[in-house]
């Protein structure tokens, strides 16, 4: 395969890998972020301690975070069908991979929240802060630094679960490399697939890690 | 100011709070001390009902906070400055923004709340340092943006949660001298809880000591003195074992005492041992004297009457 052969197919599972990885990211903030305030505030000694809320959320985090990628990706496809109308391509792909990662990124995010001193919790309750002040206001800035690196890790991890969403037609590099670089016996393209894998995680991580040092004033 | 009565608490087992009385005046300097472990920690924090205790009353400026709901309760605590051992500030936020975080809290407009911010660094002697995190910042400029925190929202009341335990002799004794300054100019109630007696010598009007949960002495300094048997004045002014033939006289508003004795009772008063401080400004302490001469009954006689003979020893 000549590099002009090559270069489409790159530019196209690319741009897939992005759109997979850009929407389920935007999503798994979304449902993610809550669910990791929930599972740090509902704790015992948390804000808003409730035990049984939080057995309930552990379970469905653990099960979430227990089943293989691929498993997942197939035992939602129902779930997939309702929300995306249809259960192959780039979009639907986006569904399993944000139920994929939401478990994932709600307990690093816990973690995060868990790191913030009790004491500075406690100053702010002293000084008659409610409990959405302290999370809007002392939980999530001072754990903003842990929640940029877990964010990361979360797209480094959805870059590699974007691999597999050519089970279900879902495009992207990963996808490149299995159809052409095994399938056909491309090893040029399967190389370049994964240095391109390799350079696109490794931006991700750094730029990561830069805007998580910027906002630690630690 | 701070009234607290019958105050118990537990933890499973553990009694923390065993029945705790305790009253501080307007404008008074009362300090806790206590070993850890002692509960003060806890009355403190009952104090601000960051611990609900389990019975008892608790009333800050005239306000029963024990039978506030929520919301007022959040209300009340902003009127209740308090400052933490760890200094417990956000480090997200700027020297600035920490001190303008009560205020935020409170829904005070940006410009009040800059100008608000403005004053209380200059108050700390901070006020170059506006823009820095606290990271930047040693021990004890991190405890007086603290307490230019714990102020800004012009509390009635500071607590001090053992403020200045992780700092050096040096820092401890300017964080203590600074909240002399703002107890004399802002007329300011401070109650604190400390470990440590050089920090109720230096800054306390009245001091209680703790232990097992219970309040084992309290009152004005110069009364715990005057006290026979008084631990807490045996602990902050430690005396050697006492000779034959001297007494223990305490030392508090009466500076003069020692000559007028001479002079009115024809004796000869010879200091055995000291142990003499300067106490919220005054020099304050325990004396061991020999007293000998003719005068020697009427002088003893005067000082008992006086309520300043602690100890006698034949």
């Amino acid at each position: 395969m000549t590099w002009s052969e090559m270069s489409p197919l790159l530019w196209e599972a690319t741009g897939q890998t992005a759109v997979m990885v850009g929407w389920s990211t935007l999503f798994t903030v979304l449902f993610g972020l809550p669910l990791g305030v929930c599972l740090a505030g509902t704790d015992r000694g948390g804000l808003f301690p409730a035990p049984a809320v939080r057995r309930v959320l552990g379970l469905v985090v653990n099960i979430g975070r227990s089943l293989p990628f691929i498993v997942l990706m197939i035992a939602v496809i129902p779930v997939t069908r309702v929300l995306t109308g249809t259960t192959i391509g780039t979009a639907a792909a986006v569904v399993p991979l944000t139920i994929g990662a939401v478990p994932f990124f709600a307990r690093l995010v816990e973690t995060a929240l868990r790191e913030v001193g009790r004491d500075v919790v406690q100053a702010a309750e002293a000084m008659g802060a409610g409990r959405v002040t302290i999370v809007a206001r002392v939980l999530l800035p001072e754990a903003l630094p842990g929640l940029v690196a877990g964010l990361t890790v979360t797209v480094v991890t959805l870059i590699s679960y974007s691999a597999m969403a050519g089970v279900i037609g879902g495009g992207g590099l990963g996808d490149l490399a299995v159809r052409y670089g095994y399938q056909r016996f491309e090893t040029t393209l399967m190389v370049v697939t994964v240095v391109v894998l390799v350079v696109v995680v490794q931006l991700a991580q750094t730029l990561g890690d830069a805007v998580a040092r910027r906002l630690s004033h630690r | 100011m701070i009234t607290v009565t019958g105050l118990r608490k537990a933890y499973g087992d553990v009694v923390a709070l065993d029945g705790v009385d305790l009253h501080v005046g307007k404008g008074e300097v009362f300090g806790v001390l206590g070993r850890s472990g002692a509960g003060k920690s806890t009355l403190l924090r009952c104090v601000n009902l960051l611990e609900r205790p389990d019975e008892g009353v608790v009333t800050v400026d005239g306000r029963e906070l024990t039978t506030l709901g929520a919301a007022d309760l959040r209300r009340a605590r902003q009127r209740i400055g308090m400052i933490h051992q760890h200094f417990a500030l956000l480090s997200s936020r700027t020297v600035a923004g920490n001190v303008a975080f009560p205020l935020e809290v409170m829904g005070v407009g940006r410009a009040a709340r800059a100008r608000r911010v403005a004053e209380m660094l200059d108050l700390v002697g901070l006020a170059d340092r506006a823009g820095a995190y606290p990271a930047q910042l040693s021990g004890g400029q991190k405890q007086r943006v603290g307490i230019a925190r714990a102020l800004a929202a012009e509390p009635s009341v500071l607590l001090s949660d053992e403020a200045t335990s992780a700092l050096d002799p040096a820092t401890t004794q300017s964080i203590l001298a600074l909240l002399r300054r703002l107890n004399r100019e802002l007329g300011l109630t401070i109650l604190l809880i400390t470990h440590e007696m050089d920090v109720i010598k230096a800054v306390c009007d009245s001091a209680a000591i703790m232990s097992d949960g219970r309040i084992a002495e309290a009152g004005p300094i110069p009364e715990l003195l005057a006290t026979p048997g008084s631990r807490l004045a045996a602990e902050l002014f430690p005396l050697p074992p006492a000779e034959p033939g001297t007494v223990t006289v305490a030392l508090a508003a009466d500076q003069t005492l020692l000559s007028r004795l001479a002079r009115t009772h024809d004796v000869d008063v010879a200091v055995a041992a000291g142990a003499v401080e300067q106490v919220a400004g005054v020099a304050a302490g325990r004396l061991r004297l020999r007293i000998t001469g003719a005068g020697t009954a009427a002088a003893l006689a005067e000082l008992r009457e006086r309520g300043l003979l602690v100890e006698e020893d034949a």
